[in-house]
């Protein structure tokens, strides 16, 4: 059941510095942390500022970055993305709560937060990682054998 | 405009540094999280070369007085470690676990239309509002501050 993925440290290193390069880029141009969650949130009620839209311009950027890729490529971007629906599901529901509840992704706490050294992205980074490891761990190894 | 021009161009950038290293696979995710079994190490290249480009970037960029399109840098204020920042991690990392998708290359992933991808996003926004709700009516004058730290 377990697809076995390619390491690839020299696409994934490549890959690594455009998401720095964006997230600086960001940084320098619009004064903002380029987390993803937060983007979302911001496409939500209320509207504090004018950024709704900067924040859907990015979202936009962002789905139509595999069609480029494709179009270069001329090839389709390799993914496994599981079916079940009940999984698909709660999982979604917890990955959008947990990431605004806890201020922050893997992109807010886990690149531009440790880029800053900010203790509580150090903090929620540990744990978020530790429970992605938890989880795997026990849905492969306890519960799927 | 020219923050929405500059945020289309940030998101297709960060779009394709997603794609290109591996991580809008969440196979190739949840091996990363597998080190007992199908051990994928990719994934740590991909947030190491992030960080280090943000972290010498951010250095620059801040020698600047403002954002060249806006009036301030929007950085998070609050600093003490809080139930928050433990319980909202632990819930997404178990998401993230389950399901091999963080918010990013879920929305990513929406152009390539799997079936478990349009079920996870619209539950993922759900998500998104439930939590902004609750942090809104409970917390109104910290939402600006942390809930726009990511």
């Amino acid at each position: 059941m377990d697809v076995i993925t390619p390491f690839t440290p020299v696409a994934s290193t490549i890959g690594g510095a455009l998401i720095g390069l964006s997230a600086v880029l960001l940084m320098l141009f619009n004064g903002r942390i380029a987390g993803i969650s937060g983007i979302l949130a911001r496409i939500f009620p209320p509207y504090t500022g004018s950024d709704a839209a900067s924040a859907v311009a990015f979202v936009v950027g962002l789905m139509a970055a595999p069609l480029c890729y494709s179009a270069v490529i001329g090839g389709p971007v390799p993914q496994t993305v599981a079916a079940n629906a009940v999984l698909m599901g709660i999982a979604g529901l917890l990955v959008g709560f947990g990431t605004v509840y806890g201020s922050g992704c893997t992109s807010g706490h886990g690149v531009c937060g440790l880029a800053r050294l900010s203790r509580r992205s150090v903090v929620a980074t540990v744990v978020f990682m530790a429970m992605g490891f938890a989880t795997v761990f026990v849905m492969r190894h306890v519960i799927g054998g | 405009m020219l923050r929405v021009a500059l945020s289309l161009i940030a998101g297709l950038i960060f779009g394709l540094g997603l794609v290109i290293g591996g991580m809008a696979d969440p196979a190739k995710v949840q091996n990363f999280l597998d080190v007992a079994g199908t051990f994928d190490p990719s994934l740590a290249f991909v947030m190491g070369g992030a960080v280090v480009v943000t972290f010498v970037g951010y250095r620059l960029a801040f020698r600047e007085h403002s954002p060249l399109f806006a009036e301030q840098f929007h950085l998070p204020t609050a600093k003490e470690v809080d139930a928050r920042i433990i319980i909202g991690p632990t819930l997404f990392g178990i998401g993230w676990g389950l399901s091999g998708f963080c918010p990013g290359p879920a929305i990513t992933s929406l152009s390539l239309m799997a079936n478990g991808t349009l079920i996870f996003v619209p539950a993922m926004l759900a998500g998104v509002g439930l939590a902004r709700f609750v942090t809104q009516k409970r917390l109104p004058k910290r939402l600006e501050t942390t809930g726009g730290t990511a």
